[in-house]
């Protein structure tokens, strides 16, 4: 069961972790990253490490896809006001 | 079999660098980078784990039940808070880049003087 | 020049192709000489579960950070406070675009529902709360100064889903937090010098310091995004 579990988190991982590098547009990537974070999450708890999953959830789900989509944002306002 | 968890690492290392390499704009080329980052988590804390070892906080349960490893745990924490703000300060870099120059496309930027 | 740019591509994917074979072949030979994942063998580990119960601290984690790896996790605190130095300098060009031109910028629109607003403000202090309580309880249960620190800087950008940034603004002074910020990576400085094993202290501290600079790094992107001009 445990183990079942464990493949399953590992295999879940590596999944979103090639999805996330093969959508290219940042906007859709931000989203796919952070259900990789919420993955990555999971497979910590299941390797017994709440300590990590915790900061990983907070950091993974939240924190880095909200730059990731502000850093978008701020991209595309510098190239709407001067278009190069 | 009993090696799969750590060549999962291996596979996503590579595949955050597939993207780094294929990238067409720098804000995926920062993603890409975090993910292959993140393959050292899985990779530290794989090398920690313990068959039916329980997770190392003794508040409730007795000392001598065996525990996953809590060394790499740490190591694992540290990285996952400050990789995030390594990953803010290469995001501020790019839109720095996009401010001087107007393009992130890294196929674009050939000199670092224009 | 497209077809230039096409044949540095190829090529570029063709190194990539040899030094990801290489890696491959190095890292799975790497990976073989290890101990099967889940083996029993972690003398470090045992070594410092040991060590962490004779100084009476539950959370083994917290005890490697903090007390016996303190050295170590300072480098790491110098990491970050770096990074986020680097941060607010970089994106610093938008305050002087800001005060150049007063009153030609506006934040951007906020139609949300009325339910969403009402959860997000009911949520706030609830989620400050839970940082708190993970940063002061890191001794005994999971959770410590870099968890509860990060929860504690995306806590507060609860607010920002009711989308109203001036609040948001207004509950978080960016010069409060440079303080802040500076203050706690010094006190931990201190702290891991010269008083490695005091572990709710350097929590406290650690948590002050993460959560401010999450908390000046993201409303550096938000200045930077958000900033829009009226006359477009």
């Amino acid at each position: 069961m445990g183990e079942a579990l464990l493949a399953g988190a590992f295999a879940l991982a590596a999944l979103l972790a090639t999805a996330v590098v093969l959508t290219r547009d940042p906007v859709r990537q931000a989203i796919v990253l952070s259900g990789y974070g919420l993955s990555l999450g999971v497979l910590f708890v299941t390797l017994q490490a709440p300590d990590v999953a915790m900061a990983q959830l907070a950091v993974g789900t939240v924190m880095v896809p909200l730059m990731v989509i502000l850093a978008v944002a701020a991209i595309r306002r510098h190239q709407r006001e001067e278009p190069p | 079999m009993a090696w799969a968890a750590y060549l999962t690492a291996g596979w996503i290392v590579l595949a955050g660098f597939y993207g780094i390499v294929t990238s067409r704009n720098l804000v995926h080329v920062v993603v890409c980078l975090s993910v292959a980052q993140s393959a050292t988590y899985l990779l530290l804390l794989s090398v920690g784990y313990r068959w039916g070892a329980t997770a190392p906080v003794f508040s409730d349960i007795r000392p001598g039940r065996p525990v996953v490893d809590p060394v790499v745990q740490a190591m694992t924490l540290t990285d996952v808070v400050v990789g995030a703000t390594v990953t803010a300060l290469l995001l501020a870099l790019t839109v720095q880049v996009s401010k001087r120059r107007g393009t992130v496309d890294p196929d674009a930027l050939r000199t670092l003087e224009e | 020049m497209s077809k230039g740019v096409n044949g540095v591509r190829r090529l570029r994917l063709c190194l990539m192709a040899a030094g990801a074979l290489g890696f491959a072949a190095v890292f799975t030979l790497a990976v073989l000489g290890l101990q099967p994942f889940g083996g029993d063998v972690h003398p470090y580990g045992d070594r410092a579960v040991r060590a962490s119960l004779l100084r009476g601290t539950p959370n083994t984690v917290s005890s490697v950070n903090f007390d016996q790896r303190a050295l170590d996790t300072l480098g790491e605190e110098l990491i970050l406070v770096a990074s986020a130095l680097a941060v607010v300098v970089l994106l610093r060009m938008v305050r002087r675009e800001e005060e150049d031109e007063p009153g030609r910028h506006r934040y951007g629109p906020a139609d949300v529902f009325e339910a969403l607003r009402v959860t997000g403000y009911a949520l706030l202090p609830v989620t400050v709360l839970v940082g708190v309580y993970v940063v002061a309880h890191g001794q005994l249960s999971p959770g410590g100064g870099f968890q509860g620190g990060v929860v504690l800087g995306t806590a507060v950008h609860v607010l920002y889903l009711t989308g109203d940034y001036r609040a948001l603004d207004r509950i978080r002074p960016v010069p409060l937090f440079e303080g802040g910020e500076a203050v706690a990576a010094a006190a931990f400085v201190v702290l891991a010098l010269a008083f490695a094993g005091l572990i709710i202290p350097m929590n406290a501290v650690v948590g002050v310091e993460v959560g401010c600079a999450f908390i000046l790094v993201l409303a550096k992107f938000f200045e930077q995004a958000l900033l829009v001009r009226e006359t477009g």
